[in-house]
Parts: structure tokens; C-alpha cells; sequence
């Protein structure tokens, strides 16, 4: 009995802290970071100054520390304005939509690998919230729902700038959820595991799918064998369909069709005020969180620190507590920032797409390269098991493949229009 | 000013020469000609630019402007000054005039309507011809000669006729202002609504300019059938009651000896209850002349829904000018006997007076009246009655006995048809919005009706209303408002004689004056 | 008109891949992003700024030594150097005011004023500093010059009410100015 209890209580510990302390606490900070950095690049100044007002207790200087405080005084004044609730929505839907899109994005952390085995008591538990072995296959079923909800808020709201906003989001999300899917088919095949946690692990020893300079992978410790190296071409692929697509799942710049100002007003979320705007705008940078650590795990480490140190860190110990996953919890979290800082970084480099642009890059572009990609992977996979009659007919049919479909997608082109002045 | 010319006289048996297309040469005159002093003759060839042409009237608007004082930003006349305009147009926008400007009198008070600014006249002496040959009351002049000439009063007389402000409009400049538009507002915020005035049988056509919701002031309208371009100061300057402070802005009812407000769906709901306790000869209505048409047109309609017998309008006479002002001083008489179907309206208002005194008449509904002002009722008649209904514009001393008193529109206010003296359709237009909850009074007639019918009314706008009238009464067949058209329609002979116009058709079959 | 034909460039392999015209970008945005923290922004020292960019912190920091020559502030009404309000209310302003937030009460000047001879003067001069978009229409139109945009830019109120500038007010910013055409002055 009492061990149940303690299971149970593990379990709800992991959830409050992973989902609220941690992932949560990371919506707010990206802001920040989202308007001091875009500030930044701007020649602005950004978010600076809000923070304790100490001259008011008769202390010579304020205290506002960059202006870090900025998130709470945004919360606080969202959670302050006046719910508004217009006469001409649908009321049911109106309400459920802002749930639908911040809740999927919150279940999608339970099955991020956060850090390895801690030991806390004698008693060794992993730093994951459920440890289930279709990592990947869970995080699409749960994330592709928020479209859901945007599509719920678009219709709700009866007026029409949101529900072309909503029209746009579903198609733009059920486009790029196929892409998504096969593109990362060649890193599930050369791990051939679908368990996040086991994936990093796998990475932390022999190296990153993107980084192979450690372990198996370098060819100098396994006696020569160059596979790991020549896998990086399509895990190159794999990485940067991957991290497009997220951009378009997530509705950031340069995909944001849905909510793109210059034409939608606000899109979908145009008729919603306080708390429910606040929940699409959670919803949205959970999303980037969620899509940030994915790519992380998968491609980059997780938590892996590389270079053969991650056994070192993981036995850190303090008595009987071996507390070395904390540190790698850490090393998570700095990989994390950065990705963010580069979510910000393309945000304001990088002009919106045309929706038409959008639809090809998905459907003509991504979807294409993605499926040839699984092939290619396929046979630098399968290369060592073949003799080289094989492989290279393989190589060659590939080539023909693949010719073929950029042929097809040229000639499915309609013509250029002449532009005339 | 033009430059003008002939083609030369041939000679005997000579035949004109023509160029291509007809014309002969012209011999241009080589000074300019005041076009408005000479007559258009056949082959005469006219310039109307050139540099000849140009140059001369450029010297005279020079001329003219140089004692005129720059007192644009201050005269009330600046947006409909014929100088200002001429000077825009044919000026040279810079005077080269560096000697001291010739001063006159300023600010002159001639009379009780009309201010005088000497400086500004042009010496056109339209003031002194209208105020010599229209008005028929020479008090002008000019004394002095040269640049020196001044308009001026005769000496012990001011400029007081009835009829002064007319020289106010007349003037091209702003040498003569209205007191009562001076410093008001500047005339191109003005909003103007052609309208008729309802101060007399005359109707004479007026403009209402009005800016946002206030009126400014009113003046004449051309309509050679009514009032040339005339009207009286007293009809003229009759408007400032329309936002007094005495004006009713939402339906009062009395609360024991207090009149409180109320809402008009409270009040058409007493109204309702209340009436059904009176039999049909118990109740009288009083009506006004000074309604329009329609609303006489709805109020038949009020009488025969309640089956009402004491039925009566309120006559008002005063003494008529010979010129404008009619003895008779209700707008609508015409139009009333039209739309009653009755020859003399007012007859029956005598034997309602002695009902409410014997108090065989219990109940009272009296529109666009003041009873005790106007239709010789005293306080202690009034407070006989059991129920008395009254809609009004102003609260007046009748309305003190009123248990329902219900806010009307005034005439700038809605829109309508009246009939003038001499059997002249004309039509009332909506210059201003009627002030809160006061209620157009074809509209307030036609719920009083449905709350007693308990019916929805088919009526809808006003023009509904008169298609029913166009539909019953047959002189006004095949009419609609908008037919009825800035100038009206004469719609009956009355054989009434409008002094005025009689004395400028006396004046042009003498040969004094053209047109 | 000529019919000019016009072409999209050809694109090179490398080009359509686009990818090196956006980390090209990258590089652009982490420089602008770069100079901006090193307190090197274009324009920063012209913009007086603070040091993060080109943004001047402003409570503590003042634009009012930069501002410069030609700056559209608060409109204001103006008294000559005889002590002569200028405005007479001939309501050009009011005319020509684009957001309409001018609001004129003309009013006689009584005839024992020493400036009986004006005639004309502004009884109420409402300016709603909410409507106004700082255009300079008013000064532009004014025939008086009586009207002018001083270097006022702290308009703030805690309400609707505040942010109307009634006669007083205006003539309080607007002070005297002195060397202007006085038409008044002449014999009368």
C-alpha cells in the first residue's frame, strides 16, 4: 500500500514541477525574452522598467532588475481587464477553444526526458513524467489537437476575420503535421527506438545525431566505420523539415497566417479580451517550448551535456543523493533558451510567407524531400548488411526517384504570369 | 466688366464679310464695358478675359478696397460677402495702398435690429432703395461726398421699421449687420433648410441655418408668389423659443399637484385607460391651426376613433401691415378647413368653453394650444376637468393644469405641408432634431391613436401619411410631399390679395421697376 | 505610355534554396542586435540615447535640449506686447481643423474695453487636446496670429475633462509673443 502512496506521490510531484515550475514559468520568460530581444534588434530598449518601486519605501534607487518583473505586471493586468464575453458568439465553443489549445500543449511535457536517473532516498527515479515507449507518436496525437481549438475560436467568435484565421490554421496545421511525421521516420530508424528517454540516452553515449564525435559514432572508436558520419546528410534533412514544420505547427513567424495583423486584425483570437486572449497566447508559447525540447531531444542531446562528460555529471553526488540529474536538468534548460533566442531571432529576420508560398513548401517541398529522405536514410541504414551491387543500385534508383518527383513538382507549376508595369 | 464690339455697318448694297465659319470681323471697342448696363445685341462680339479686360477689373476691386478696412476675420458678413468674393476671384490679393485708409463711423447704433459700420459700405445704395420703395419708410442716406460718403439715418429717425433686417441681407458686404446674428457664427458652419414661416396665413418662404442642433438665425426666401424676397423682423427673429429654457423635453404626468416625467409608453398607457371612462359627449377636443396638414389630418382621425362631437381650433388675429403680415396669424387656416372638411374651424370653440364651465364636458384634449393665453379659458375652467391632455412645446400656464402633458416638435423641427392664405401648398422641412424625448406631433397623434384603437398604426413616415390624405381629400389629389417642391403649389383660388406683391405689380406696370 | 516588360530575376540553385539569403539575415539582425547592446546604433548620439539603442529614457531623460526648430507642440492662443488677446474669434481654426477639436464661443467686446474697436473676441476657446493631432493647420490658417504650436509635448490628464484646454490655459502656455503685425494698432 504505503508503496503506491509513494508512487503516487512521486508521479504528482514530477507533474506539478515539470508542467508548473518549470514549463509554465517558461511561457512569461520567453515573452520577456521575445520583447527585450526583438528590442534589442530594433535599436529599442524593450521592457525595462518595471520592478519594485523602492523609492516609495525611501530608498534612493528603484529596484528593477532588466525589467524581469515585466511578465508578472502582463499576467496581472490580463488576469485584471474585463472578461468580455461578445453578444454574437457562440458561447459554449467561444469558452472551450482557449482550454483546447493551452491544455494539449501542456500534456505533450510528459513525455520529455528532462534529465536522467536521480537517487534521492536510495530510491532511483527517472526525471520524466511518463516514461511511455511512443515518445513521438504521443507528442503528435496530443499537440495535433490545438487545432482544435483554434479552429473552435475562429468559428465561435461569428465574425470574420477570425474564422478566416481558423480556416487558415487547420489547413496550415494539417499540412505541416505530415511533414512533421516523416521527417523524423530517419532518426526513429536509426535509433530504432520511440522511448525519448532511451533516445538521449543513446545520444549522451555515442554521441548527437547532429554531433557524432563521441563514442560509437566517431569513426575512431569504432575501427573505421564511417556510417555515423554519412548518416548526418539525411539527419540534416530530417533536422531542418523538422524545425520548419514546428515553426508552422507552433503559428510562429514566418508561418503566423492565422493571427498575421496586417490582414486578420488579431485572427483567430480577434474577439477574445483578458484571461481567454492570455490562454491562446500560453497555448502558442507552450507550443514553442514543447516544439523546442522536441528538437532538442531528438536531434541535438536533450539533456546531454556531449563530449563523454555525461557519465561524469550524472554521478555527481552529494552523500547519498546522487543529484547529477538536476545538473543535466540544467544543461536541458540552457539548450532550451537558446532555441527559444532562435525561435525570437528568425521571428524578426525572416518576412511572412504568402498563405499560397506556405501550402507549396508544405505539400510540394517538405512532403516530398521528407518521404526521399526516409529512402535515403533507409539505405545509409541498411548499407553495411548489403554488398555494394546492391547499394549502388539502390543509390541509383534513388536518384531516379527522386529526379522523378522534382520533375513532377516542376511541371504541376503553373506557368509564371508576365508581370506588366 | 467686358470688352465689347461690333462688326462694321456695310455700307448701301454692300454685303458683310464673313470668315469661315460664318462670323463677321468684330471692331473691338477700345475701352472695357459694364456688362450689367448693357443690352446683348445680334453679331456683337463679347470678351469676357483678355488682358484688357483683366487688368481694368483688377483696378477696380483695387479701388474698392482701398478704404474698405481689413475686418474680414471680425465681419459677420465674411462666406457670403459679394466684395470678398469679387476679390478672391478678379483681385490682386496684395494692396499697394501705403497712405493712411479714409476712417468712418464704426459700430453705429440706427436702430434697434440693424448695426451700421460705415467703413465697410461700398456705397451701393441698396439699403436706401429697398428701405425708400419695399418698406415704404425713407430713413436713409448718404451724407458727404467723394471717398467721404456716409451712410447715414435721417437726422432725429432711426432705421426701426418692421422690416429692416431685409437691408441686413441685402447688403453686399457687412456694412449692415443683424443685432441678433452679430458675432454668432461664422456663416460657413451654416447649415441651410429651405422652410416655410408659421407666424402668419402669408407662409412666407424662409432658410433655416442652423449649425449642429441650435438654429442661428432665418432668413427670406425667394418665391415670387408669396413674398418676393422679403420678410418681416418680427416673423424673422421668432425662433429663440425653440431652445428656451421653458422648452418640454420628455412627457410629464401629475403626480397629485407636482408634474413628473415619465415615458411615453407610461403615458399613451394612462392616456388609453383614463379616456375610456368618458363617454363620447363628455370629451372635446381642441386643435390648432398651427398645425401642419398631416397632423390636422390624424387629429380627425383621434376625433372619429372617439367618436368625438366638440371638436374645435383656435382662431388667432392680429392686425395685418400692408405689406407681408396677414390679420389672420394661424399659417394652416386654409389647410384646416381643407382637411376638416369644415368652412369655419373655430366656430365651436365658444360652446366648448361654456361645457367645461357647466361641466357637461369632463374631459380635455388640447394640441399646439395655450389655452388660457389663447383661447380665453381661465385657471378655474381648467381645474373643472376631470382629465385634460395637452401637448405643447413650452410649459405655459395651461400646462400647469394639465394631467398629461406631452412634448411636441417645433415647426423647424419636423417636416410637413400647410396651406397659405391664398391657397398655396408649401412644405415645412426638418432643420433641427427635436430636443430629447420631444416627439415629432404627427407621431405622438398617430400612438394616440393605436393606444386607443389597441391597433398598430400602418403609418410609418410622414409621407404615409399624407398618401392618405392625397387618398381621401380630393384638391390634394396626385400630390406627394416632394412634389410639393421649394416654390409649393397653388392648390386653390381663395381670392386673397398678398399687399406686397400687389405694390411691386403696381410698381412694374408703372415702369419703375423691371423684371 | 511605354509598356515596360518586368522580370523576375532568375534565381540560382543556391539561390532557390533560399537558405543562405536567411542565415545572410541572421547575421544582419544579430549585428543590428550586436550594436545596439555595444551602444553603437546609427543615429544613437543625434537621439540622445539612453545607450541601448536608439531610445531615450525618458522620466529621467528630457528630449527638450534636442528638440528641434520646427517641433509641432501644444497649440496655444497668444497675447501681443501690448497685452492685446490676438484671437477674435473669426472660428478659421475651428473651420479648418481636421479632428474638429477646436470649439469657439464667440462674444462682443464691451464698449468701455480699451480694445472696444476690435469688436470681436473669443467669449469661450475650448482646444481638446485628446482630438488634436498636432497638425499646425490652425496657425497656418489664423489671419490673426493669434494662434501658434509652442514646444509643449507633456499634455497629460487624469481625465476627459482635464485634457480640454479652456481660454486660460491656452493663454497661460501660449504667454506673450512680441513682433507681430499689429493691424489694430492703427488711428481709429
Amino acid at each position: 500500500m504505503p508503496e503506491i502512496l509513494i508512487t503516487l506521490a512521486i508521479i504528482v510531484i514530477k507533474v506539478v514541477t515539470f508542467t508548473f515550475l518549470v514549463v509554465l514559468p517558461l511561457v512569461p520568460l520567453s515573452v520577456y525574452f521575445e520583447r527585450r530581444f526583438s528590442a534589442i534588434i530594433q535599436d529599442r530598449v524593450g521592457p525595462n522598467r518595471v520592478g519594485i518601486p523602492l523609492t516609495l519605501l525611501g530608498m534612493k534607487k528603484d529596484f528593477h532588475f532588466f525589467g524581469l518583473i515585466q511578465p508578472i505586471a502582463d499576467g496581472l493586468k490580463l488576469f485584471l481587464k474585463e472578461d468580455f464575453t461578445p453578444n454574437h458568439v457562440r458561447k459554449a465553443f467561444y469558452w472551450l477553444a482557449p482550454a483546447l489549445t493551452v491544455v494539449p500543449a501542456l500534456i505533450t511535457v510528459c513525455v520529455v526526458p528532462f534529465g536522467p536517473d536521480v537517487t534521492l532516498f536510495g530510491h532511483t527515479e527517472k526525471l520524466v513524467i511518463a516514461d511511455i515507449d511512443v515518445g513521438p507518436l504521443f507528442i503528435f496525437a496530443i499537440s495535433s489537437l490545438t487545432v482544435y481549438g483554434i479552429t473552435l475560436a475562429g468559428w465561435a467568435s461569428n465574425s470574420k476575420f477570425p474564422f478566416i484565421g481558423g480556416v487558415r490554421s487547420t489547413a496550415q496545421m494539417i499540412s505541416y503535421e505530415i511533414c512533421l511525421g516523416l521527417s523524423i521516420i530517419p532518426v526513429l530508424l536509426y535509433f530504432g527506438e520511440l522511448n525519448l528517454s532511451n533516445i538521449v540516452e543513446e545520444q549522451a553515449k555515442n554521441g548527437w545525431l547532429l554531433l557524432p564525435l563521441w563514442g560509437d559514432s566517431a569513426p575512431w572508436n569504432n575501427g573505421g566505420n564511417y556510417s555515423a558520419w554519412l548518416f548526418l546528410i539525411p539527419a540534416f534533412i530530417a533536422f531542418l523539415i523538422f524545425t520548419i514544420s514546428i515553426f508552422a505547427e507552433t503559428n510562429r513567424m514566418p508561418f503566423d497566417l492565422p493571427e498575421c495583423e496586417t490582414e486578420l486584425v488579431g485572427g483567430y483570437h480577434t474577439e477574445y479580451s483578458s484571461m481567454k486572449f492570455a490562454m491562446f497566447f500560453m497555448g502558442e508559447y507552450a507550443a514553442m517550448v514543447i516544439g523546442s525540447a522536441l528538437i532538442i531531444t531528438l536531434f541535438l542531446g536533450g539533456w546531454s551535456f556531449g563530449f563523454g562528460f555525461d557519465d561524469a555529471i550524472a554521478n555527481f553526488a552529494i552523500g547519498d543523493f546522487k543529484i547529477g540529474g538536476l545538473l543535466h536538468v540544467g544543461i536541458f534548460l540552457g539548450k532550451l533558451l537558446a532555441f527559444i533566442l532562435f525561435f525570437i531571432l528568425v521571428r524578426w529576420t525572416v518576412p511572412r510567407f504568402r498563405y499560397d508560398q506556405l501550402m507549396k513548401l508544405g505539400w510540394v517541398i517538405f512532403f516530398e524531400a521528407a518521404l526521399i529522405n526516409v529512402f535515403l536514410a533507409a539505405l545509409i541504414i541498411a548499407a553495411p548488411q548489403f554488398t555494394s551491387a546492391i547499394i549502388a543500385s539502390g543509390s541509383v534508383l534513388l536518384v531516379v526517384v527522386t529526379a522523378a518527383v522534382i520533375w513532377v513538382a516542376k511541371v504541376s507549376e503553373p506557368p509564371a504570369k508576365i508581370l506588366r508595369a | 466688366m467686358v470688352q465689347m464690339g461690333m462688326p462694321p455697318r456695310p455700307a448701301p448694297g454692300q454685303e458683310p464679310t464673313r470668315d469661315e465659319n460664318g462670323y463677321e470681323p468684330i471692331g473691338w471697342i477700345p475701352r472695357p464695358a459694364i456688362s450689367c448696363a448693357n443690352t446683348v445685341a445680334e453679331n456683337m462680339g463679347i470678351r469676357t478675359s483678355g488682358e484688357l479686360v483683366e487688368k481694368c477689373r483688377e483696378g477696380v476691386m483695387e479701388f474698392l478696397l482701398i478704404n474698405h478696412p481689413l475686418d474680414c476675420p471680425i465681419c459677420d458678413q465674411a462666406g457670403e460677402c459679394r466684395l470678398q468674393e469679387q476679390s478672391v476671384g478678379f483681385g490682386r490679393g496684395v494692396s499697394r495702398f501705403i497712405d493712411m485708409k479714409v476712417k468712418k463711423p464704426k459700430n453705429v447704433d440706427i436702430g434697434p435690429r440693424i448695426r451700421l459700420d460705415d467703413e465697410r459700405c461700398i456705397m451701393c445704395s441698396r439699403c436706401i432703395r429697398f428701405m425708400d420703395e419695399v418698406a415704404g419708410d425713407a430713413v436713409l442716406g448718404f451724407t458727404q461726398r467723394g471717398t467721404h460718403t456716409t451712410l447715414t439715418v435721417h437726422p432725429g429717425r432711426l432705421l426701426d421699421s418692421n422690416y429692416s433686417l431685409n437691408t441686413a441681407d441685402i447688403c453686399p458686404v457687412g456694412a449692415l449687420t443683424s443685432n441678433d446674428f452679430r458675432f454668432q457664427m461664422r456663416v460657413w458652419f451654416l447649415k441651410e433648410t429651405p422652410s416655410i414661416d408659421v407666424n402668419c396665413g402669408t407662409g412666407t418662404n424662409i432658410v433655416i441655418h442652423t449649425r449642429g442642433n441650435t438654429i442661428h438665425r432665418i432668413t427670406p426666401r425667394q418665391n415670387d408668389a408669396v413674398n418676393s424676397n422679403w420678410m418681416p423682423d418680427s416673423h424673422r427673429l421668432n425662433f429663440h423659443y425653440i431652445d428656451s429654457e421653458a422648452r418640454l423635453t420628455e412627457p410629464l404626468a401629475r403626480d397629485n399637484t407636482q408634474h413628473v416625467g415619465t415615458t411615453w409608453t407610461k403615458a399613451l398607457e394612462t392616456f388609453a385607460t383614463k379616456i375610456k371612462n368618458f363617454a363620447a359627449d363628455e370629451i372635446a377636443i381642441i386643435g390648432s391651426a398651427r398645425m401642419t396638414n398631416e397632423e390636422l389630418f390624424l387629429l380627425e382621425e383621434l376625433r372619429n376613433t372617439l367618436g368625438v362631437k366638440n371638436f374645435s381650433l383656435v382662431a388667432r388675429n392680429g392686425d395685418a401691415d400692408a405689406l407681408l403680415i396677414a390679420a389672420d396669424r394661424n399659417p394652416n387656416t386654409t389647410g384646416a378647413k381643407l382637411v376638416l372638411k369644415q368652412d369655419d374651424p373655430y366656430q365651436s370653440l365658444a360652446a366648448i368653453r361654456s361645457g367645461v364651465q357647466s361641466r357637461k364636458i369632463k374631459a380635455l384634449l388640447s394640441f399646439s394650444e395655450d389655452l388660457i393665453t389663447d383661447a380665453g379659458f381661465s385657471a378655474e375652467d381648467l381645474s373643472k376637468l376631470d382629465f385634460f391632455i395637452q401637448s405643447s412645446l413650452l410649459a405655459n400656464p395651461s400646462a400647469a393644469y394639465a394631467d398629461l402633458v406631452l412634448p411636441g416638435a417645433a415647426f423647424a423641427e419636423k417636416r410637413g405641408s400647410m396651406v397659405n392664405l391664398s391657397g398655396r401648398l408649401q412644405r415645412l422641412n426638418r432643420a433641427i432634431e427635436p430636443p430629447t424625448k420631444a416627439r415629432d406631433d404627427w407621431e405622438m397623434l398617430r400612438d394616440l391613436i393605436s393606444a386607443v384603437t389597441g391597433e398598430k398604426s400602418a403609418l410609418h413616415s410622414i409621407e404615409d401619411v399624407f398618401k392618405k390624405i392625397t387618398s381621401t381629400i380630393s384638391v390634394f389629389d396626385g400630390l406627394t410631399l416632394s412634389k410639393i417642391g421649394a416654390q409649393g403649389i397653388a392648390i386653390q383660388e381663395t381670392g386673397y390679395k398678398i399687399a406686397l406683391l400687389e405694390n411691386e405689380r403696381a410698381r412694374k406696370a408703372a415702369g419703375i421697376i423691371n423684371g | 505610355m511605354p509598356t515596360i516588360k518586368l522580370t523576375r530575376p532568375k534565381l540560382d540553385a543556391g539561390e532557390k534554396i533560399y537558405l543562405g539569403a536567411i542565415f545572410k539575415g541572421f547575421f544582419l539582425t544579430l549585428s543590428h542586435a550586436i550594436k545596439s547592446l555595444r551602444g553603437k546604433s546609427a543615429g544613437a548620439e543625434g537621439l540622445a540615447s539612453s545607450g541601448l539603442g536608439i531610445t531615450m529614457q525618458f522620466p529621467e531623460q528630457r528630449w527638450d535640449d534636442h528638440m528641434p526648430e520646427y517641433y509641432r507642440g501644444a497649440p496655444t492662443l497668444v497675447t501681443d506686447e501690448q497685452g492685446r488677446e490676438r484671437c477674435v474669434s473669426c472660428q478659421l481654426c475651428e473651420f479648418i481643423c481636421p479632428p474638429k477639436a477646436i470649439k469657439i464661443t464667440p462674444s462682443e467686446i464691451p464698449s468701455n474695453d480699451p480694445w472696444a474697436k476690435v469688436e470681436k473676441r473669443p467669449l469661450e476657446f475650448d482646444i481638446d487636446m485628446i482630438r488634436c493631432i498636432y497638425c499646425g493647420m490652425c496657425e497656418e490658417v489664423c489671419p490673426e496670429q493669434a494662434i501658434y504650436l509652442r514646444k509643449d509635448y507633456l499634455i497629460t490628464g487624469t481625465s476627459r475633462d482635464q485634457m480640454v484646454h479652456n481660454k486660460e490655459k491656452l493663454y497661460e502656455i501660449g504667454g506673450v509673443r512680441v513682433g507681430l503685425v499689429n493691424k489694430w494698432n492703427e488711428l481709429k
